[in-house]
């Protein structure tokens, strides 16, 4: 299989007054190019962690992560991140917000062909009409779509998104799902995405991949799913496998997570 | 829309009111020095109702005397802005210019402007005819800087995190993660600070003037109390205020205009 | 009589409408949800119902009297949970019980507080600062502080909104359990429809604004407790499931506009920024090199 991201015996270990406190241990995951990814657990379980590595905004203690070849080392723009809060800088308007990265990446290109680029992202999120607003008179939900927007402009080999829509509400939630699978189906990007939503994962992904409870977080199980694209919402509920797959990852959070996968290799790394 | 107006304007009128009444009743029984309110008005008529004459020295309009004043306080609080802020920033960036620096810092801080202005005439005596309008900017400037020091300082220290990592993701050079980044998340802090210095600008210029004589409303204020012109005092005191006041609300609506942009 | 009704209510705000025509009875001991769309005018519903604004036109009555303002009757839980910070989770309790039952002797209010800090499961950390808890337990103590006034009705406005996916289930359980045994009457605002349907006998979805009302009530007749992973099984959870959330779309797709615009994306490829600055052109799609991807 030719992976795309290569993830192989990730630990990360952070200083604590109590002594080091291991967050994730012999994470190991590959990612094919193309893929859309989601990484499930509850919260704390170190997930976000692993995305932060991948960013290059965390550094690993041990393992390594190899992106299209090269190994990661560092933050860049060749890996489009979505947070949580969309971290949009409250002084400049969502276009300006996003040709912060254009003006970067894009150096060569002429100033028409730069705004344009921003123009068509933020006009694809539905920002069309209200790009020239500052975040402070943008809904939440408005915010993100700047934020998604900003992340596809830089044309990434890779989109992290973490919890992008944890602070959305569920209905808002739902149009911004659409929006971002539109736009990774129309760039064809390689996507990680955590999650603690259950069906959010499901409408998204093409595997789920559930983690076990931290500390010393690691993989679980992963889940196929192998539903049609492009997928509706409306196909989607009335397919009896939708809720098999459902209950499956529900029963994972709920009785599972905090048991780790027997691998006696792992066992004696630790020690 | 009728309750609105009692509280804005009838209720601070009341209170003015009341002050008037006391300082009348003062002037009248325990306090006889005590120009009464009538008594000031009539004296300062011709310096409110001709505010720019010139008439001697140190017989002018108090407009006039109070431009001095602020000519002095906008050189003075322009050198204090240009030398804190800079400092303020290395402050908020750097632990080691922070421990070098701050304890020094915190030792001047305290010191009053009447203990600095003699340092400063000591040291611009050799400028002669001029070391007392040096001597006051320098007072001026080493008295007002704190505030802006050590509220740009802290501003720096709270960009969040994550504009910062928007800059790494970036790969933003350094000059533009400070003019993109750094600054405008350090804007509000450092308009508190700049707020701050101007009122302590304002403090200290009445004190510089007093000691030193030169034109101005605190210089007008110490002389007319050296010439038993009572009345005059509380002239140079109201405009004092209401000059001090005016600029806090000015300053106060640009530092708002910033924190509704952050 | 209905034991909540709410008739033709209308509200405006700055001459915007917001809601309209506004038409509910709730029967007493029901469990109803609204379900709708952030920003849509599901809290200026509650602060109506709660007496803290009042209606253009119509009105609410409450068994029968014309709500005119605020009061003990009616318990609100917002999604902050607006404790007193400096106050135990105890004394937050006790601030209000002390208010509502001043004819109480000391060691009956007491009783009382116990009774529903237990209720909540929170006895351990009675004596806790607001700011040594979770905000699951936040909400907790927020939920057993309005039960312990004793309110006719229980109004819920996102109670559960700002707290991660499982405290809120654990916490959603724990509300289904106290409703089976309190038998309050409540009236939950919420945005997700699983929430709906674990909770509630009757939801009923809200119109998108301006001017929003609410739509047909759908009867929730799933058999309690419900557990929800169980309930992946249920024909009917799915029935129900499918039908509200694509009801709720159905609105939203009625508010979107087409686009006309024609765009252009320039077919440019991005600089990299760990190389040294060039001076060309930027590539094309076409022009790029192919990659080298590492098998294993």
């Amino acid at each position: 299989m030719s992976r795309f991201l290569d993830i192989s015996q990730l630990i990360k270990t952070f200083p604590t007054p109590k002594g080091p406190l291991t967050v994730v241990r012999d994470f190991n995951l590959g990612v094919k190019k193309g893929e859309f990814i989601t990484l499930i657990g509850h919260s704390g379980c170190g997930k976000s962690t692993v995305l932060s590595m991948v960013a290059g905004l965390t550094d690993l203690t041990e393992g390594g992560i190899i992106l299209a070849g090269k190994e990661v080392t560092g933050a860049g723009p060749d890996r489009g991140v979505v947070f949580q809060a969309p971290c949009l800088l409250p002084w400049y308007t969502a276009f300006e917000n996003v040709m912060l990265g254009v003006d970067q990446v894009y150096y060569t290109a002429t100033s028409l062909e730069r705004r344009q680029i921003a123009e068509y992202y933020l006009t694809i999120v539905g920002l069309g009409d209200s790009m020239h607003k500052r975040p402070s008179e943008l809904s939440q939900g408005m915010r993100q779509r700047c934020g998604i927007a900003r992340a596809f402009a830089l044309s990434p080999k890779m989109l992290l998104l973490d919890e992008p829509f944890g602070m959305l509400d569920s209905l808002t939630k739902y149009e911004l799902q659409d929006v971002l699978l539109d736009l990774w189906q129309r760039d064809q990007k390689t996507a990680l995405m955590v999650t603690h939503d259950v069906d959010e994962a499901l409408y998204l992904s093409d595997r789920v991949v559930m983690m076990t409870d931290g500390p010393e977080a690691t993989v679980g199980d992963i889940l196929e799913v192998n539903f049609p694209r492009p997928r509706t919402r409306k196909q989607l509920m009335e397919d009896p496998e939708y809720y098999r797959l459902r209950e499956h990852l529900i029963g994972f959070l709920e009785e599972r997570s905090h048991l780790r996968p027997g691998k006696p290799a792992a066992v004696a790394a630790a020690h | 829309m009728k309750s609105f107006k009692l509280d804005g304007l009838v209720l601070p009128l009341f209170g003015v009111a009341c002050v008037l009444l006391a300082w009348t009743v003062s002037s009248a029984t325990w306090a006889k020095d005590l120009p009464s309110p009538l008594k000031t008005w009539e004296s300062s008529k011709p310096y409110i109702m001709e505010p720019f004459a010139k008439r001697g020295e140190m017989d002018q309009g108090i407009l006039r005397f109070s431009w001095y004043s602020l000519k002095l306080v906008a050189q003075g609080y322009a050198i204090a802005l240009i030398i804190g802020t800079p400092i303020g920033f290395f402050l908020g960036l750097s632990k080691t210019f922070t421990k070098t620096f701050d304890p020094i810092i915190q030792v001047l801080r305290p010191v009053s402007p009447l203990a600095w202005l003699p340092l400063g005439l000591v040291l611009f005596l050799s400028t002669g005819k001029d070391a007392g309008t040096y001597g006051a900017l320098f007072t001026i400037a080493i008295c007002s800087m704190w505030p802006t020091v050590l509220n740009t300082a802290v501003g720096v220290r709270a960009v969040p995190q994550d504009y910062l990592n928007v800059g790494k993701v970036l790969k933003l050079s350094r000059w533009k993660t400070l003019t993109k980044i750094l600054i405008p998340a350090t804007l509000p802090y450092m308009f508190t600070g700049f707020r701050l210095s101007l009122g302590i600008s304002w403090l200290v210029i009445v004190a510089a003037e007093m000691l030193t004589g030169r034109p101005g409303v605190g210089g007008f204020l110490w002389q007319e109390y050296n010439s038993l012109v009572y009345e005059h005092i509380i002239l140079s005191i109201i405009t004092i205020g209401v000059i001090g006041f005016i600029l806090d609300r000015l300053m106060s609506l640009v530092e708002a205009r910033f924190k509704a942009i952050s | 009589m209905a034991f909540l009704e709410l008739k033709n209510v209308s509200k405006s705000f700055g001459g915007q409408r917001v809601l309209s025509d506004i038409n509910l009875s709730i029967q007493e001991g029901e469990f109803v949800a609204i379900v709708g769309y952030s920003g849509q005018g599901k809290t200026t519903l509650i602060n109506l119902v709660a007496g803290l604004i009042k209606p253009d036109h119509g009105e609410v009555s409450l068994e029968g009297k014309i709500v005119t303002g605020p009061g003990p009757d009616r318990g609100l839980v917002f999604q902050n949970y607006s404790l007193l910070p400096w106050l135990t989770v105890g004394e937050n309790i006790a601030l209000a019980v002390d208010q509502v039952f001043p004819e109480w002797t000391a060691a009956q209010r007491l009783a009382h507080i116990d009774k529903y800090i237990a209720m909540v499961k929170l006895s351990h950390a009675k004596d806790r600062l607001p700011k040594q808890l979770s905000g699951g337990m936040r909400q907790r103590v927020s939920v057993a502080r309005t039960l312990a006034i004793n309110p006719r009705i229980l109004l819920l406005d996102e109670p559960l909104g700002a707290l991660d996916a499982l405290t809120r289930g654990t916490l959603q359980d724990e509300i289904a359990h106290i409703w089976q045994t309190e038998r309050k009457t409540v009236v939950l605002i919420t945005n997700s429809v699983d929430e709906a349907l674990l909770l509630a006998d009757r939801i009923i979805p809200l119109t998108i604004g301006p001017g929003a009302t609410l739509g047909e009530s759908i009867p929730v007749t799933l058999d309690r407790p419900r557990d929800r992973k169980g309930v992946n099984h249920d024909p009917e959870f799915k029935r129900l499931r499918a039908l509200v959330t694509n009801q709720l779309l159905a609105f939203n797709a009625s508010r979107k506009v087409s686009l006309t615009q024609k765009l252009i994306r320039p077919d440019i490829l991005p600089e990299n920024l760990e190389a040294p600055r060039v001076n060309r052109p930027p590539r094309r799609p076409g022009e790029e090199k192919q990659e080298v991807i590492v098998s294993s």
